[in-house]
């Protein structure tokens, strides 16, 4: 796929052109590229099998190989371990197109790209890397991210699952929950507490194969929407992992769980655009076909008033998240506004797919239309990497501290 | 052999586009419309490049006549794996009247130039449907053409080609240089890459101008008047053969 070659100089051409947002208003060409290229491919290769894989719930194998040969899967690691090295904003525009055709697909390539292969590009040793990232960067393999347990999702800090040094081994006993692509993944990034006394701070990140001794996976969820990802939980009993799968310092996997969620949020942010801007191009397209009091719908001010709703919504989130993705890839302080894109585009989805549904009417209702497959995909999106209450605290903290006098 | 293939791009209106004629009848509406790759000149990129994988030739070039904005479709050309792009500058009134005659000319005059030994085009555009381009492109080279391929194999000098043709397929062998125009089942194109994607900006695209190749941009043509189709009327249901037969009798169409 990605043969050796001089991305850098390019990388560097585009950032320069990024930095200042006032060039906001016409991406750069590679971009604009890769957004077609994208977006080509979402309308002809996912758009037409959605609805199949969410009534089936079909990991979507054979678009993931594609994606990966695409590039698509690692998109921010650099080429010499099998990446596309672009930067955080052109991940942003892929993430948007690819979920504007599929929600399930872009969140399988969000986890892999953010969750799973962001760790460790930032705190794995040179070894780790080739071994864990390397591989899943062709579509072949993908990986997960196990933070969550049943006992906690938003209190990441009181990690109950525990890992005990044994002679030459890590052993893992717990639980995860809500683990997206555990049933197709082959390796999670996971989270246990090395030492109990230093709570947050006693956490430490691991890396382990799937399958494995000792790691068995829960049932399937059976999830009101990206039904094509897979979901379940991940069961550690005395999991047994060499010394050298730990990931980052020990005590460091709190920060490197926050560190990941913040960049995850980006890509999260695309998602949820690509949810709503696939509800707006719904409706609208809707509006002008369907006539009712002697005209097409679009006529209505009802309904052209939800419409500006909705674009204005999509297209505030949409900047926001260019935003956030200009500044991480400028290597600026970020967190708010990734906190500040993820909640914006989350609600944005919401009230898109929702106002969409309104706008179809009994049509909005029944699977014939996509209008109610994107409510349901949607509503995930204000939930997982950090809940639209947890963003709305991330957001506070910033703002406050900036005013700190 | 130069190992040299020319391959002609053309920017027309994407194929999902509903066309909306100009109030005046003058055209078609272009302005704010999505353009993109022509979708045989698509499947004309991607054989090309794949002759180049199997090391059968050695440079593609990709070629695009019109204003600035047939750089983007050269660049599309370059993300799938063409070496270098030239652009032939035609805008306004020329570019209005830019036909297949003038294409052909210019087509021929950058293969002398480049010295090439293949050119391939897709066996017609999705705008005008004129189907003339690759073999007028041809005739003035005096070449052989191998036209509504679906299937090319490159041998040393001599290239076969299976065409796709009324009564069914028809399996030809020429020489090169030579001329091949693409049709739909010569290959599946390829999504262009992330990596190609990043490639293509550090790929050079040449930019030319008619008057530099001797080209002259003269059209023999003149569009009168452009309309759309007539809208479809409503069907009539008959009872019976009798009756069936009796309408089309009174219609004229029997």
């Amino acid at each position: 796929m990605a043969a050796l070659f001089k991305a850098r100089k390019a990388l560097g051409l585009c950032l320069s052109g990024c930095r200042s947002l006032t060039q906001l208003a016409e991406l750069p060409e590679t971009h604009q590229l890769l957004r077609q290229t994208c977006r080509d491919y979402a309308d002809r290769e996912l758009m037409p099998i959605a609805a199949k894989l969410d009534k089936e719930h079909v990991f979507p194998a054979k678009q993931i190989h594609e994606l990966g040969a695409m590039g698509v899967m690692a998109m921010e690691v650099p080429e010499e371990l099998g990446g596309a090295g672009m930067d955080y904003l052109a991940y942003s525009l892929a993430m948007e197109e690819i979920s504007r055709g599929c929600a399930s697909t872009g969140v399988v390539v969000s986890v892999n790209n953010s969750l799973y292969i962001g760790p460790i590009l930032k705190f794995g040793t040179v070894e780790q890397k080739k071994q864990w990232i390397t591989p899943f960067t062709t579509g072949e393999k993908v990986g997960c991210f196990a933070l969550s347990e049943p006992g906690n999702g938003s209190d990441a800090g009181a990690a109950s699952t525990l890992a005990r040094q044994e002679g030459d081994q890590w052993v893992l006993n717990g639980t995860k929950a809500w683990i997206t692509n555990s049933w197709d993944a082959s390796a999670t990034v996971v989270f246990a507490t090395t030492d109990k006394k230093l709570k947050h701070k006693g956490i430490s990140a691991f890396l382990v194969p799937m399958p494995h001794p000792g790691l068995s996976l829960g049932k399937k969820e059976d999830k009101l929407g990206i039904r094509a990802s897979s979901t379940a939980n991940i069961i550690l009993e005395d999991c047994r992992i060499p010394l050298e799968n730990m990931l980052g310092p020990r005590g460091a996997g709190f920060r490197i769980a926050m560190q990941t969620l913040d960049s995850g949020r980006i890509g999260i942010a695309a998602q949820a655009l690509g949810i709503a801007q696939a509800a707006l191009d719904c409706a609208a397209d809707y509006a002008h076909k369907r006539t009712a009091f002697g005209a097409p719908i679009g006529k209505l001010q009802a309904i052209q008033f939800k419409l500006a709703d909705m674009a204005v919504a999509v297209e505030s989130a949409r900047l926001l998240t260019w935003k956030a993705a200009i500044l991480k890839d400028s290597n600026k302080p970020f967190i708010k506004e990734a906190a500040m894109a993820k909640l914006a585009a989350s609600e944005a989805a919401t009230f898109c797919s929702h106002q969409a549904i309104q706008v179809l009417g009994g049509m909005g209702y029944v699977t014939d239309m996509p209008a109610e497959r994107h409510y349901r995909d949607a509503r995930i999106t204000e939930i997982y990497e950090g809940t639209s209450e947890i963003q709305r605290l991330v957001i506070a903290g910033q703002l406050l501290k900036e005013y700190q006098s | 052999m130069s190992g040299r293939v020319l391959v002609g791009v053309k920017r027309v209106i994407d194929y999902a586009v509903k066309i909306r004629v100009k109030p005046d009848n003058s055209g078609v509406v272009t302005d704010g419309v999505k353009h993109s790759m022509n979708p045989f000149c698509e499947i004309a990129v991607e054989e090309a490049v794949k002759l180049k994988e199997k090391k059968l030739i050695k440079e593609v070039v990709a070629v695009s006549c019109g204003p600035q904005q047939s750089q983007e479709t050269i660049r599309t050309a370059l993300a799938m794996g063409a070496d270098r792009g030239i652009h032939v500058e035609v805008a306004g009134k020329d570019y209005e009247t830019l036909g297949p005659l003038q294409v052909s000319k210019i087509m021929a005059a950058l293969a002398k130039k480049e010295d090439a030994q293949l050119i391939i085009l897709g066996k017609q555009a999705i705008d005008d449907d004129c189907n003339q381009t690759g073999q007028m492109t041809a005739a003035l080279l005096d070449w052989p053409q191998g036209t509504f391929a679906s299937e090319v194999s490159l041998d040393g000098d001599k290239v076969k080609v299976v065409r796709e043709i009324d009564g069914g397929l028809e399996t030809i062998k020429i020489s090169t240089p030579a001329v091949l125009t693409a049709d739909l089942r010569l290959n599946t194109p390829r999504y262009a890459t992330l990596p190609n994607i990043m490639k293509a900006k550090k790929k050079k695209i040449a930019n030319v101008k008619p008057a530099d190749l001797g080209v002259d941009l003269t059209s023999r043509l003149e569009v009168l008047k452009v309309e759309e189709p007539p809208q479809r009327q409503a069907g009539v249901k008959v009872e019976t053969v009798e009756d069936l037969v009796g309408k089309l009798k009174e219609t004229g169409r029997i």
